[in-house]
């Protein structure tokens, strides 16, 4: 139990420092931005302590906020998910969360697709919501939404086929 | 009590939710008053030492650029130097009791950002080195924007491309003033509002700083005019300003102390009694 918190721990650190370092600092086509670190929202175990697990998204969004000088657009966005996440999960996996037994790495790559899609797009919705503070500008919003999910889905999808460890 | 105390264990979670939420949209709410968003910044010491790091090491990839942009301003200083006829025993020497309107310290930036819409720059001086709210920050080609928050050792600056941010600006052919905002549309652009319909505006021009303010010193140049309109009310231009600053590629800036600044603010707020 406690290497998993150890890894957790690791995970948390490294997930903030290349999203403040490296990601935050792409500017592709000048405002197009990753926000790659949520995937420590998306693939946290299925079975937790949801209190736990909400404050740990809480943190997380502050910590790149700390860092990207937001405010708390972030750590808004990412407590939002977190919990939303149990009806995106039973939407997107159906039997197999009901029983409990979701393991990402072994999921279909369709289903799993449907499950990063929504939880990002909500995600990038609310944060950029939250950022621009002006429903006046909800064209700007849905386009910085809309590009920035693309992005980010890629990116996550690359980096779970990346790290996953092959069943064998 | 009995039953409140199990309301609040059966919705613990949701409670737990709308507690952080409302948390986090109150630090989002602070952050669009200046000189309120203290709370959530880059400048505290774990956040200022980490970009300090980086930054020691990506120095390296722009010194030749750095150097290019220096030996430009040289130039420009020396033709300013040997073109105006003064003779030579008047040029100023250096001597502490000649009054000094303003003064300039240099620093060096640490972290850049120009994708949001509320962008800030973060530099690595802070009030050990005399750096406090409400400084002007350039570069030897046009404004950065104005210091807002300081830690002992890091300072964060509200970037001109920030729609928090308005400076007083004025044409350079006549004194006709403005402010200057930002549209968000594109990091090369911001626009100068509410210049007098009875101005000489010209695509070409240049816009300046205006000196109405006690943060920068008058004829800061800023940038060019690019395009411009009457606005809806039709009483004001809206004048779309090229910036001759690249705002995405910023090394080293020059903070402005207006040693008068005091005095001025003592002046326009008296003290009510």
């Amino acid at each position: 139990m406690n290497s998993v918190a150890l890894k957790m721990a690791i995970q948390f650190m490294m997930l903030v420092l290349v999203q403040v370092l490296v990601f935050n600092n792409i500017n592709f086509l000048g405002y197009i931005n990753p926000y790659a670190y949520i995937i420590f929202i998306i693939l946290f175990p299925v079975k937790n302590n949801r209190t736990l697990f909400i404050f740990l998204s809480f943190l997380l969004g502050l910590c790149v906020d700390l860092f990207s000088d937001s405010g708390g657009v972030n750590a808004g966005a990412c407590v939002f998910i977190a919990f939303i996440r149990p009806p995106v999960l039973k939407f997107s996996f159906g039997m197999i969360y009901e029983h409990q037994t979701v393991k990402f790495a072994q999921t279909e790559l369709g289903n799993r697709l449907i499950y990063f899609a929504i939880l990002i797009v909500i995600h990038h919705f609310v944060m950029f919501s939250l950022e621009i503070f002006n429903m006046s500008d909800i064209i700007l919003i849905l386009q910085k939404t809309l590009f920035s999910s693309i992005f980010t889905i890629l990116l996550c999808l690359l980096i779970t086929v990346l790290f996953s460890k092959k069943p064998r | 009590m009995q039953q409140i105390i199990n309301f609040v264990i059966r919705n613990k979670t949701f409670l737990l939710f709308l507690l952080l939420f409302s948390l986090s949209l109150a630090f989002t709410i602070q952050t669009h008053s200046y000189h309120k968003s203290k709370f959530i910044s880059s400048t505290n010491f774990l956040t200022g030492g980490i970009y300090d790091a980086t930054n020691n090491i990506k120095q390296y990839f722009n010194l030749k650029e750095q150097n290019k942009v220096l030996i430009e301003e040289n130039k420009q200083l020396k033709s300013i130097l040997y073109n105006t006829n003064i003779p030579n025993e008047s040029i100023p020497q250096l001597d502490s009791t000649i009054h000094k309107n303003f003064e300039f310290t240099t620093a060096t930036v640490i972290k850049n950002s120009y994708s949001s819409t509320k962008n800030y720059l973060t530099l690595d001086k802070g009030t050990s080195d005399d750096m406090k709210q409400d400084l002007g920050v350039i570069t030897s080609k046009g404004i950065v924007g104005i210091i807002d928050n300081s830690s002992q050792n890091y300072s964060r600056v509200i970037s001109i491309l920030n729609t928090k941010i308005r400076i007083n600006a004025q044409l350079k052919a006549s004194n006709h003033i403005g402010s200057l905002t930002w549209n968000t549309k594109s990091p090369e652009f911001v626009q100068l509002i509410d210049i007098s319909k009875f101005a000489p505006v010209k695509i070409g021009d240049t816009i300046i700083t205006g000196g109405q303010s006690s943060i920068f010193p008058k004829g800061i140049p800023i940038g060019t005019i690019d395009t411009f309109g009457l606005d809806i009310s039709g009483d004001t231009y809206t004048i779309n300003v090229k910036l001759f600053n690249d705002m995405t590629n910023i090394g080293f800036v020059y903070v402005i102390t207006n040693t008068d600044m005091e005095e001025i603010k003592l002046l326009e707020n008296p003290t009510d009694e």
